[in-house]
């Protein structure tokens, strides 16, 4: 059963194309990553995935029906990028609020023990720490027993241990049947929660795969060398050319290395550097034909 | 309507946490009460009646404007707002939550209001008088709460602040609240009639005392209500409109 859908789905704010028919489908029982850097549209699919924005061209879908409709957003949670809490109330009537929106609320106090902050019940939410009340924004996502719960970075500003935690309740839900879809510039998040990655970059989907597929594909070194002239190699993703300065982005550098070598290239200055996973996004990103970057690709 | 009381409580519970709110919208109508009424007209019964009637419509006025003026549009600024978007319930129970706990907020900014009158004047009317009042208070809320909507839903909460602020003082003065039926200077009792204020006071001195009020203050009151509920579903289709189109 597919439980959000997006078909074709286009969003424009003004001159600014956000997202650029779109297509993904999340069925139940999976836990899915969208990864991209800032600006790349995850914000704005998991909007439209919620009835919060309309598309301007396509259709989005939620349980089969319009996410506009209260009724096909009874199964569904959601923690926003931005954590906006009313100040001045406590934090068991925050939770009490919002769960009385839902026909059968996870109890007060089992939901914040399950993320950790049974003891804050009487606290002002304004009084919180950042990531206390990332972590009651995440919390209500799950007070009205969802089926799919949509995660806008979840662990931002986050500590390591709190981060862990996060996930293992993340872990936790999904084990017992949830499913999810969260967004996240970490790769290191997706793949320590997701199964399948779909990475968005300039409003597109660019891949959709496995979280080992992905990784190689992002997972890229960036070979810098001074060199006249230069043969035609295997596994390049990409050169970019700095005057003499020439470099060549690939998934293994060590091959290329021994390709360069055993080609007899006059090569100086070798420097091999990983790259982020910002750079490794730019250099997917930045190539209008998505295939040639060797990407696989739903498009 | 269940959903609607959980935003009335929810939105009474803020309000609460911080007292000041409350405080500031009884504050000017107790104090204009005990700096006009109660010297000038405390001993008049008839007078210090009116009187009350109209720092009551007073308070109404200012209850509404502000706290849906300014709490609108600082509600709007909150990624909180969008939030509540997301949750199965749609925009209605919402609104009519935010009005309950309106009415409720102009009721308790009434009170010192009322006290002072029943204390340290003369004013006085009957039970069936005091029960009517009460009832008019709810329906000249109308005009003042749409007004406060239509500010709130159409403007960034600084520009709310000011616009709230110079729509309140003109209308308080031009419809007359500041002074006794047919004692303001010439020129307010020209214009009063055209303001909404002025209706609104007619009903409620007609609720306290032995007023007829005037035909066209009323066909004005009902211009202006129909109005500004047209400026106030524009302004709140347009927020609509821009932010989750």
């Amino acid at each position: 059963m597919i439980l959000a859908r997006a078909e074709q789905a286009t969003r424009r704010y003004g001159d600014v194309l956000a997202l650029d028919r779109v297509d993904l489908d999340v069925s139940a029982g999976e836990l899915v990553g969208l990864l991209g850097p800032n600006g790349a549209g995850k914000s704005t699919l998991l909007n439209l995935l919620v009835g919060l924005r309309r598309p301007t061209g396509g259709r989005v879908l939620l349980f089969g029906g319009d996410p506009h409709d209260p009724a096909y957003r009874r199964r569904v949670g959601v923690t926003p990028q931005e954590t906006g809490l009313p100040g001045s109330l406590r934090v068991g009537e925050v939770v009490d609020f919002v769960g009385s929106h839902f026909p059968d609320p996870v109890p007060r106090a089992e939901l914040l023990d399950r993320f950790g902050l049974g003891e804050l019940a009487r606290r002002q939410t304004g009084g919180l720490s950042g990531g206390q009340r990332r972590r009651l924004a995440v919390a209500l996502a799950f007070v009205g027993r969802p089926r799919l719960v949509l995660l806008d970075e979840p662990t931002t500003g986050l500590d390591v241990e709190a981060r862990h935690a996060l996930w293992d309740a993340i872990r936790a839900f999904h084990a017992a049947g949830g499913t999810v879809l969260l967004t996240s510039h970490y790769l290191e998040e997706i793949e320590a929660l997701a199964q399948r990655v779909v990475v968005i970059g300039q409003g597109r989907v660019l891949a959709d795969d496995s979280v080992a597929a992905i990784r190689g594909v992002v997972d890229l070194r960036r070979v810098s060398l001074t060199v006249d002239d230069l043969p035609a190699l295997p596994d390049v993703v990409r050169v970019e050319r700095d005057r003499e300065r020439v470099h060549l982005l690939t998934g293994d550098a060590d091959q290329l290395v021994r390709n360069l070598v055993a080609a007899g290239v006059a090569f100086r200055d070798l420097e091999v550097r990983p790259t982020s996973l910002e750079e490794a996004f730019l250099t997917i990103t930045a190539d209008s034909r998505p295939a040639d970057a060797g990407v696989p690709t739903t498009v | 309507m269940q959903y609607a009381l959980a935003h009335a409580r929810y939105q009474l519970l803020e309000l609460v946490r911080t007292p000041v709110a409350v405080f500031g919208s009884a504050f000017f109508p107790a104090v204009a009460m005990l700096f006009f009424v109660v010297p000038a007209v405390g001993h008049d019964t008839v007078g210090a009646t009116y009187a009350t009637a109209a720092m009551v419509t007073f308070a109404v006025l200012s209850a509404n404007v502000f706290q849906y003026g300014i709490g609108v549009a600082e509600d709007r600024a909150q990624p909180w707002d969008p939030y509540l978007r997301t949750l199965p319930v749609g925009p209605a129970p919402r609104f009519a939550g935010r009005v309950l706990a309106g009415l409720t907020l102009t009721y308790l900014s009434l009170l010192p209001v009322v006290l002072i009158a029943a204390l340290l004047t003369e004013a006085r009317t009957t039970v069936a008088g005091f029960a009517l009042a009460a009832a008019t208070v709810a329906l000249v809320s109308v005009p003042f709460t749409l007004m406060g909507l239509a500010i709130g839903y159409a403007m960034p909460s600084k520009a709310a602040i000011v616009v709230a602020q110079l729509v309140f003082f003109p209308l308080a003065v031009g419809g007359g609240l500041l002074t006794a039926p047919g004692q303001a200077p010439a020129f307010i009792e020209a214009i009063a009639p055209f303001l909404p204020t002025r209706g609104a006071v007619e009903l409620m001195w007609t609720a306290v005392g032995d007023f007829r009020p005037e035909p066209l203050s009323m066909i004005m009151l009902g211009v202006w209500i129909v109005g500004l509920a047209a400026l106030a579903g524009w302004a709140y289709r347009r927020d609509e409109g821009r932010r989750f189109s």
